[in-house]
């Protein structure tokens, strides 16, 4: 088995996305695929109605949101460590798919929001966080396309990444000492006595999963797009010395 | 490093308002809050802690694009770069005094803006003691965000975005303290960890700007 | 069809803005896939006929 860090090599990264990405994406389409159909046919909630199939989009889409800032957090620390390009592309192109599960998880919260506790918005810790991070996201990708020099953009956006971690943690926490929510608690636990029934859960898990390898299979694509498009500037710049 | 802090004091006052130009914003911002939400007391009372703070964190924000930039036109960062001082120690220095231009008069100034906005006296000793605990690490920050857009052309906008989303936990707990001290309840809680906070980004943000500007300069 | 009930328009609305929102994620990111790999192929080819 190769270690790991030989997949930092652009060429070697290329030829294994290139024929890893047909089994995602194809994974990530069935299981997002039945998830969904499956969590549109569960019956209604007694107290939520019908309003409990939002949850299929909201709980995954929040999940992958904070996960794939996690995920830009490490992959920027092997950038500034280590200096793997294909590192910092990876943050670089995982960064607009997390703002639109961030957007997603915003927007079906509000949706759902407005029957159960009659009101679009309110400044509830959760909410407010994902607001936050929905900024840190946008501040995150607009440093990115501002630096002109590739390499320096993605220290930058490594050092900013960082920095807005823990920020953003901070924040979480100020938010719930300023304002104590609406929301539930954790929705799905391990522990015995579930909170929530197996005619919901197992769908929802799929969907989580669903969510996960969609991601996976976005985010292998959009590396690839982000090794094209360095290599082609290479070449032309190769072009201009020549 | 006395000498870098007492020449860019110096700049920062020869280029005209380093003081005047952040206080007449703050005042521009509370004359302007009572226009929008309507001239009754009662209101304003409750609003003023938000407004003092939001006006504080706007102002401080106006002079940052400064604290590298003038620096990075003449070539001077390029010297302090190399100079026998660490990068981390100057970038301290120049948050130090950003502080001094901004912070400082805002947080002496500050009773005075709460007067205007019907801030109850109770709340007064809070907002200055919030607002003294609290701008030191706006200024840090603030210079983390200038170091990392000071090689941008139009890098301003772009240094708002990055910046105000690392402001918000400083700012929810210094208006935090303020309205406790308003209503009469024990404001020390946010108080503390407001302190905590500006304490941990004096000692780490430096170094993050420091590693920001070093790319920036290569 | 099956029955949403009261909340139909609700739910209706959030599967639509989320389904749209991440079908314009997968459709921008197929469409600059396909933008790059093109130009690449572009810049490969004529670098070949220029070097023979």
């Amino acid at each position: 088995m190769a270690s790991l860090w030989e997949y930092a090599n652009p060429v070697r990264f290329m030829r294994t996305s290139g024929a890893l990405l047909p089994w995602v994406t194809a994974a990530a389409a069935a299981s997002l695929g039945i998830g969904l159909v499956w969590g549109f046919l569960t019956p209604e909630d007694y107290k939520q109605g019908s309003t409990v199939k939002i949850m299929f989009l909201h709980v995954p889409a929040a999940m992958m949101a904070i996960n794939i800032w996690v995920m830009m957090l490490v992959a920027s620390l092997i950038w500034l460590i280590r200096r793997h390009h294909v590192s910092a592309l990876a943050a670089k192109a995982a960064a607009p798919v997390g703002a639109v599960m961030t957007l997603i998880a915003l927007a079906t919260g509000a949706i759902w929001g407005q029957p159960m506790w009659g009101t679009w918005w309110e400044w509830d810790p959760r909410m407010t966080s994902f607001l936050i991070l929905f900024l840190f996201y946008l501040g995150y990708m607009a440093l990115w396309s501002a630096v002109e020099n590739p390499d320096s953009a993605a220290d930058l956006t490594g050092v900013l990444c960082l920095v807005g971690s823990v920020f953003a943690l901070l924040s979480r926490y100020a938010v719930n000492f300023w304002n104590q929510g609406l929301h539930q608690g954790a929705t799905i636990s391990v522990a015995p006595g579930d909170r929530i029934s197996s005619t919901y859960s197992y769908p929802l898990y799929l969907c989580m999963l669903g969510f996960f390898l969609l991601f996976v299979a976005l985010l292998l694509l959009r590396t690839r797009t982000e090794i094209r498009i360095r290599r082609l500037a290479a070449l032309r710049a190769r072009e201009l010395r020549a | 490093m006395l000498s870098l802090l007492l020449r860019d004091l110096r700049l920062a006052v020869r280029a005209g308002g380093g003081f005047g130009l952040g206080l007449a914003f703050f005042l521009i911002t509370c004359t302007l809050v009572p226009f929008g939400v309507g001239p009754q007391g009662d209101i304003l009372a409750r609003i003023a802690p938000g407004i003092l703070w939001v006006g504080a964190l706007l102002a401080c924000l106006l002079s940052l694009d400064r604290i590298f930039a003038l620096d990075w036109e003449d070539g001077s960062l390029d010297l302090l770069a190399t100079a026998p001082l660490p990068l981390e120690g100057t970038v301290a220095i120049k948050a130090l005094a950003h502080w001094i231009t901004t912070g400082l008069p805002l947080t002496l100034a500050a009773p005075l803006f709460g007067i205007l906005l019907h801030l109850p006296p109770a709340a007064m000793p809070w907002l200055v003691a919030s607002l003294a605990l609290g701008t030191p690490a706006l200024s840090v920050l603030g210079a983390f965000g200038a170091a990392l857009t000071v090689g941008l052309r139009r890098g301003g906008l772009l240094l708002s975005l990055l910046v105000l989303p690392l402001y918000v936990p400083t700012l929810i707990f210094g208006a935090e303290a303020v309205r406790r001290g308003a209503e009469g309840l024990g404001a020390s809680t946010p108080l503390v960890l407001l302190a905590g906070i500006t304490a941990a980004t004096l000692a780490l943000v430096p170094f993050a700007a420091a590693a920001a500007l070093r790319v920036n300069l290569r | 069809m099956i029955e949403l009930g009261k909340y139909s328009a609700t739910v209706l609305v959030a599967w639509g803005v989320s389904l749209l929102l991440l079908g314009g994620i997968v459709v921008q990111s197929l469409m600059a896939a396909a933008r790059a790999r093109r130009s690449l192929e572009a810049e490969e080819a004529a670098r070949k006929v220029k070097h023979g």
